[in-house]
């Protein structure tokens, strides 16, 4: 039996105990009429059998030539990182309740948490949530517990934020009667328009989001939106990418002390880039940090140092009154776990990498994708579609529809980029792509000799 | 007893300047792109600066100080914590599944196992569809009540904002209805554990959107007129909501959605042996019948003709939208997925039946041994409730001095005061994975603290001894507040 010690003498003896005859006497208080028949689902296979069937089942995927990025990005993943995490005593453990039986998951969190208010330049960070979209859609209600001078539960999104955060944001917050509304882009740069902010000046908002970089890519000018939104007592919630901290001004820094307080109020973002492997689309996690007055405002765990009885350091989740299993409906959220397995790999990353090894990844993916634009542009047909400087992702414009040319493209092994069409039709035929460091010299030469392919088919008759 | 004292410093603490693990670093790519200035970061992110083999030793280290599944029996209630197969994780990190990015063209091999994923669960839940999206169990409760609003609201049923919730619910039952932005009505229950019938009749009304339900209850026990509270409440035009925690108690014995609920949301973490990996990655995949199908969150995986394909806006026009950046917790699906194909239909009735076996057997025992349980009439579920205010009367110990002092035992703890309404107790949920002599050391152990209790009750009070630490001050975690670390100044 699948997982089952029982032996017929243990069975026997447990039964004797318990007083009744067979094992089906145990569900005796369920109504008969409501009993279940035989389940309808494959019989049992062996753990051969089982993994034959998922090796043919990947092996039909393939392993594909990767440039989409849009959120999931491809990084080196150092092998201890797994390693270590899926050992049994991370991977098989729960939420660190006791304590005691759990200073290894509470310290690294702690560590965790230390390194990712280091990255953003914040003081106080969670354990973690689901995904960067769910962080968003968090970081909103957050704000309006947090924006005590607004009460309009009015939060600006940039049509420049990720499309998909803004939906999730909407699924999520939406029913607790959040407005979002709409900011537009600079057509030819590529980022959020500090004009398309005005007509808010002075109003009643909750918070302004900006995501740095953008979805297409593109840098914000972060310092001009942040003392607009705090001029405005407007609170700015940062999404950011981990590994573009390495080299972009961190959140905590951004804009100036005029007019208010200087940086990001909250921050979050996908945690992914940082070893998680793209799988998909997850387990990722989200993160998120804030400044210590907005803390108890902060939703999902969070570790805290403390001294033991004998005055010794250890750890425990701590805040825990702003939670589901102890002010029930008056929870800052109903989240319980986070991605706990997630973020262990994270902290592994992190050490390994350091700062100067984290560096290295953001300029190595920033120079790759300036090639793969340099690349594909040489192509006939193929240009850039924003000046904005940019990190590790960039729109091209086509002179024909993107899907079929995508389509011929995985054909030949290469997914060459996200098509913007029904996210962004007014672009005309829009294409994202991303190179990161993984991305070698002749991997950006074979997509381009592919594109040229595919955008004229003479040339490759030739 | 040996006492252990593992101690690890913090990573920040092995660091030194200009020390790395340098065979990580990407090598330097020539080219002049660049930041503008203004954009830059000023001064590096203060992050470790370690060699390899110290930050395997570390977090091997603290690996050490966990308790977990793999090294320790772990029967905590409510939390399903059985055997997480090897092969679950192994054939999930195939590398082609880990490479694939989830905007590229749509996979058919990971596809066809999501697809059949959807169909069990439905079959195992007496549902009609399922989305797997929701990445936990909270999510998957979120869904299922903002589905329940969308019904309601669908209908032109505007005045339906209330969710009526048993005393002894999870806390993220009330927590979920209010961030759908309805009203929670709380309804006690009898002394047998069963929701209080005359007080659902009297808590129904135009106002009910539905009734959040688990079954068998936090209590440990089986509803028994499941029947009647889904008379009264569909009569009075709610809906009824399954919380799938203890799903774990039923497989293949009972099917919700034959109980006459609307909506379930599944723990895969719990039920079907996905890793709770110190707090997550979870999964709350949301079964929904006829009814709710059109509001399914997206995307779900459908079939056109041989071909998988996912199903988003355009297909399910009045969905409640999406949930997660992509498609939810994908490779945790993936392992529960692997699970129920090595369970298969006769492994899957046994997950209830001997998890109702163990639990049962432990009640008994422990019984004999002079423990009161908190429902003695009724048969355990998969779980069951020891309470100890008779011991806290006599020997001023808490339920928490026995958690605490279990550990000292090599036992995790069960759950301890919950759920809230029974005094002193602790939820004890053995999981079918365990054999007679882990349950019978479980029981020695109890039995042993029993005396101590009796002889030497400063034991338990400042217990546990053997652990990393002794027991910490929570008061202190609080209002000093430490979570991060800084340098010395």
């Amino acid at each position: 039996m699948a997982f089952i010690p029982h032996t017929p003498d243990d069975i026997a003896r447990m039964l004797e105990v318990i007083g009744v005859r067979s094992i089906d006497d145990l569900f005796d208080e369920i109504p008969g009429e409501l009993r279940a028949g035989v389940l309808g689902v494959p019989p049992a296979l062996s753990e051969m059998e089982v993994g034959r069937l998922l090796a043919d089942r990947a092996a039909s995927d393939g392993r594909p030539l990767n440039f989409i990025g849009a959120g999931a990005y491809e990084h080196h993943i150092p092998a201890p990182v797994w390693a270590i995490a899926t050992r049994g005593e991370f991977y098989s453990a729960y939420t660190p309740y006791q304590a005691e039986a759990s200073q290894g998951t509470l310290q690294l969190i702690y560590e965790y948490q230390s390194m990712i208010c280091a990255l953003t330049g914040m003081e106080a960070s969670n354990a973690s949530l689901y995904d960067g979209a769910s962080a968003l859609a968090e970081a909103c209600l957050m704000a309006v517990r947090a924006n005590r001078a607004a009460s309009s539960r009015r939060i600006l999104l940039p049509r420049a934020v990720n499309p998909t955060y803004a939906q999730v944001a909407k699924s999520i917050a939406g029913n607790q009667g959040i407005v979002f509304e709409a900011v537009d882009f600079d057509r030819a740069a590529g980022r959020t328009l500090l004009e398309s902010l005005q007509p808010y000046s002075g109003q009643d908002v909750t918070a302004l989001v900006i995501q740095q970089p953008n979805f297409f890519g593109s840098l914000e000018e972060i310092d001009a939106l942040t003392d607009w939104a705090h001029e405005n007592k407007i609170l700015l919630i940062a999404v950011v990418n981990p590994i573009s901290l390495a080299l972009l001004k961190a959140p905590g820094q951004w804009g100036t002390r005029t007019g208010g307080m200087q940086g990001a109020d909250i921050v979050c973002g996908e945690g992914q880039p940082l070893g998680v492997p793209l799988a998909g689309g997850g387990p990722y996690f989200g993160f998120m940090a804030t400044r210590m007055q907005y803390v108890r405002q902060m939703p999902g765990r969070i570790v805290g140092r403390t001294l033991d009885t004998e005055g010794r350091p250890g750890f425990s989740l701590t805040l825990q009154a702003r939670e589901q299993h102890i002010r029930r409906s008056k929870a800052t959220s109903n989240i319980c776990t986070n991605q706990g397995l997630m973020v262990t790999a994270a902290t592994i990353y992190m050490s390994l990498l350091g700062a100067a090894g984290l560096e290295r990844v953001a300029a190595a993916s920033l120079q790759r994708t300036a090639d793969l634009v340099a690349a594909l542009s040489r192509v006939p047909g193929v240009r850039p579609a924003f000046t904005a400087p940019r990190f590790h992702e960039a729109v091209l414009l086509l002179d024909r529809p993107v899907a079929p040319v995508l389509g011929a493209l995985a054909r030949s092994g290469i997914f060459g980029g996200l098509d913007l069409a029904d996210r962004y039709p007014e672009l005309g035929h829009a294409l994202l792509v991303c190179a990161t460091e993984t991305k070698l010299e002749a991997d950006i030469d074979a997509y381009s000799g592919a594109l040229a392919d595919v955008m004229n088919p003479s040339r490759a008759a030739a | 007893m040996p006492e252990l004292q593992l101690r690890e410093p913090l990573i920040f603490e092995l660091s030194k300047p200009g020390r790395q693990a340098g065979t990580q670093f990407p090598p330097r790519v020539a080219g002049s792109a660049d930041i503008p200035a203004h954009l830059r970061r000023a001064s590096p992110p203060m992050l470790p600066e370690v060699s390899e083999l110290q930050a395997v030793r570390h977090f091997t280290r603290l690996s050490q100080m966990n308790f977990s599944i793999d090294t320790h029996f772990y029967p905590l209630g409510s939390c399903t914590m059985k055997y997480n197969p090897k092969a679950c994780n192994t054939f999930a990190m195939l590398p082609e599944f880990l490479g694939r990015h989830p905007l590229g063209p749509e996979p058919q091999g990971f596809l066809a196992c999501m697809y059949e994923l959807q169909e069990m669960l439905q079959e195992i839940t007496g549902m009609r569809g399922v989305s797997l999206t929701p990445m936990a169990g909270a999510q998957g409760e979120f869904a299922g009540v903002a589905m329940i609003r969308a019904y309601h609201r669908a209908r032109n049923d505007m005045a339906r904002n209330e969710i009526i919730v048993p005393q002894a619910a999870h806390g993220t039952n009330p927590a979920t209805a209010a961030m759908c932005g309805c009203i929670v009505k709380e309804i006690p229950c009898d002394e047998n554990g069963d929701v209080d019938i005359d007080a659902l009749k009297a808590a129904v009304s135009p106002a009910t959107a539905a009734i959040m339900l688990t079954n068998p209850s936090t209590l440990g026990v089986f509803e028994y007129k499941i029947t009647e509270v889904a008379r009264i409440v569909h009569e009075a035009g709610g809906l009824l909501y399954y919380d799938g925690a203890n799903l774990n108690a039923i497989l293949g014995k009972v099917r919700p959605g034959d109980m006459g609920f609307d909506v379930i949301h599944m723990n895969l973490h719990k039920t079907f042996s996905t890793p709770h990996g110190g707090g997550g990655p979870g999964s709350g995949a949301v079964g929904v019948g006829a009814r709710l199908l059109p509001f399914l969150p997206i995307p779900v995986v459908g079939k056109d003709g041989a071909r998988f394909r996912w199903l988003a806006e355009r297909d399910l026009p009045q969905s409640i939208g999406r949930l997660s950046g992509f498609m939810g917790n994908s490779g945790v699906n993936l392992r529960a997925y692997i699970y129920m194909r090595l369970l298969g239909r006769e492994g899957m009735v046994r997950v209830a039946e001997f998890a109702a076996l163990n639990a049962n057997y432990l009640m008994k025992r422990l019984q004999a041994a002079g423990f009161e349980a908190a429902y003695p009439a009724r048969r355990a579920s998969h779980e069951f409730i020891i309470t100890l205010k008779r011991e806290n009367r006599l020997y001023q110990v808490t339920a928490m001095d026995v958690a605490k002092r279990l550990l000292d035992y090599g036992f995790h703890a069960p759950t301890t005061y919950f759920p809230l309404l029974v005094p002193e107790c602790l939820l004890i949920e053995p999981t079918e994975t365990e054999a007679k002599e882990d349950l019978d050391r479980f029981c020695d152990a109890m039995i042993a603290i029993r005396r101590e209790m009796e002889q030497d009750p400063e034991k338990l009070s400042s217990a546990p001894h053997t652990m990393p630490v002794r027991r910490l001050d929570d008061v202190r975690a609080a209002k000093q507040l430490d979570l991060a670390w800084k340098p010395a100044a």
